[in-house]
């Protein structure tokens, strides 16, 4: 039971309470030393105030974003996007994947080709996506939905595929039909791999979201956002793209964690 | 005989290829096991003894000669026999209350005597109070309990017990056999342990088969007839534990490991 990671770090007999303060007041230092160095860089006109904004122009540049109403529509347009390219890779990823992983025969046929496209770095497909599809939204969602795809097929499959035999053999002895092996063994049992692929899916379409914002231009969205900032020179419109982008990332991801500990209280821990 | 649970096996042999080259497992083996009869088969490793009870179960079908159980050949697994395996096998992602409760997950059952029979179950092997505890917060005996009570929640005829106790330690292990034998004359269901501990195998067995290996086959049976419970400090019990250690012993190639 006792292991490295469930020992108290040097809180000592902090209250639970307590140490969690400190937790969060510890992972606060770098950003507000960024945030000092940051401020005093243009106060102190160490750097052209034209290619880094101060802090106070980004959070202005904000309020009047959100004011004019610029900030909803275009944050909303790439969540959009995210959530609808995020869903279609991640459903065919676990299909593909569950199958590869459940047949030989499958993963015979079809494997060596997947494990050959996915070796194809995942921008090398804009330039296609823009001559089959467009640049519209159509092209943005497949797009994202690639980037969702591979790394779902990938560990549903490894999930699927190391499940161990003697809890096969389990519901072999209670005849098991073939959905029940599937609801009741192979899902929980592949649930910590398909989760990882969860969390790899849902970073590389928020990575993919953006760059085909950027990549095909077109249409609203954060990445839009930056593009007008660039062109106008207006460097806070661009560093809020940038805070705006690492926030949902990592909003995201914090919403992952939370499911996923959920799902999965029943692993060991401190192991 | 009207009792179901008969287990009649005929001339089974069963041989694995390894690297091309085909090994003899089991050859010509023949044995009947009588209804509510505790059948313990012992024997050092590599005798086969543990691949005759995947035969009975049905997981494993690829053999020649004949299993019958209550005169159908075995051609797949069935509810009607429960087994153990060495390790727990319960799923780690559900309690002990829902794992025991997947040997219903096919029963026709109203759910009410779902209910009642896992609770039944829960508390035949002791685990009153551990029903929401995952498996990993068990100890190694407790899991064992839980699969036994697992493999008898569908009121099986026939148990079928692979090594149950071979990974817990000696404290655990006696206290085990102990129960076992309470739970087998609470249920008086046809019981077939493999085990590699002499005592065991004599203790709670009516009859003890010894096995030899490569090829695997039967060496000698051996009656057992004192009653249960038993006594372990029985003489009678520990000149067959001396009888079955020779047996085993004087087995040509296992003397030569």
């Amino acid at each position: 039971m006792s292991s490295l990671a469930a020992a108290p770090s040097s809180p000592g007999s902090h209250s639970p309470r307590v140490a969690s303060l400190i937790k969060v007041a510890r992972a606060l230092v770098v950003p507000l030393l960024v945030l000092v160095l940051w401020r005093t860089a243009v106060a102190r006109h160490w750097v052209n105030p034209l290619l880094l904004a101060p802090p106070e122009k980004v959070v202005t540049r904000a309020l009047i974003e959100l004011r004019e109403g610029e900030l909803w529509p275009q944050l909303f347009a790439s969540l959009r996007r995210d959530v609808l390219g995020f869903a279609l890779g991640t459903i065919g990823g676990i299909a593909l994947g569950g199958v590869l992983g459940a047949s030989r025969l499958a993963d015979r046929l079809i494997g060596p080709t997947f494990h050959a496209s996915k070796q194809v770095a995942i921008f090398a497909w804009i330039p296609l996506m823009s001559v089959w599809l467009g640049t519209g939204e159509l092209a943005k969602v497949v797009f994202i939905a690639l980037a969702a795809f591979f790394p779902m097929v990938q560990n549903t499959y490894e999930g699927v595929h190391g499940v161990a035999r003697e809890y096969v053999e389990v519901a072999r002895v209670f005849r098991f039909t073939p959905w029940q092996l599937v609801r009741r063994v192979i899902l929980p049992a592949a649930a910590p791999s398909i989760f990882a692929g969860v969390h790899l899916a849902l970073f590389y379409a928020w990575l993919a979201t953006l760059g085909a914002e950027y990549l095909l231009a077109a249409g609203p969205g954060i990445g839009n956002l930056m593009i007008d900032g660039r062109e106008q020179f207006a460097m806070d419109k661009v560093f809020l793209g940038v805070l705006i982008t690492g926030a949902v990332g990592a909003l995201l991801n914090t919403l992952a964690a939370t499911l996923e500990r959920r799902a999965l209280r029943w692993r060991v821990r401190n192991v | 005989m009207g009792q179901p649970g008969v287990i009649d096996i005929r001339g089974v042999s069963k041989q694995y290829v390894v690297n091309e080259r085909a090994l003899q497992v089991l050859t010509g083996l023949s044995l009947t096991i009588q209804p509510g009869e505790f059948l313990s088969i012992v024997g050092s490793s590599g005798c086969g003894k543990s691949t005759l009870l995947r035969l009975i179960s049905g997981l494993d079908v690829d053999y020649s000669g004949e299993i019958r159980v209550d005169g159908q050949q075995v051609r797949g697994t069935s509810l009607d026999r429960g087994i153990v395996f060495q390790e727990h096998r319960l799923f780690p992602w559900l309690t002990i209350e829902k794992n025991i409760g997947l040997g219903l997950e096919n029963s026709t059952w109203p759910a009410a005597k779902r209910r009642e029979t896992i609770e039944r179950h829960i508390d035949l092997v002791g685990l009153r109070g551990f029903e929401q505890a995952y498996p990993h917060q068990l100890s190694g005996g407790m899991a064992q309990r839980a699969a036994i009570a697992r493999a008898l929640v569908n009121q099986p005829s026939i148990l079928l017990l692979d090594e149950p106790f071979g990974a817990l330690d000696a404290l655990t292990r006696s206290n085990l056999q102990q129960e076992l034998q309470r739970i087998w004359q609470a249920e008086r269901l046809t019981t077939i342990l493999v085990t590699h501990d002499v005592e065991e195998a004599v203790f709670l067995g009516d009859r003890v088969v010894v096995m030899q290996p490569r090829p695997g086959r039967i060496r000698r049976v051996l009656n057992v007839s004192a009653e249960h419970p038993r006594d372990r400090a029985d003489p009678e019990l520990k000149a067959i534990v001396d009888e079955v250690r020779g047996e085993i012993l004087e087995a040509p190639e296992s003397s030569a490991n």
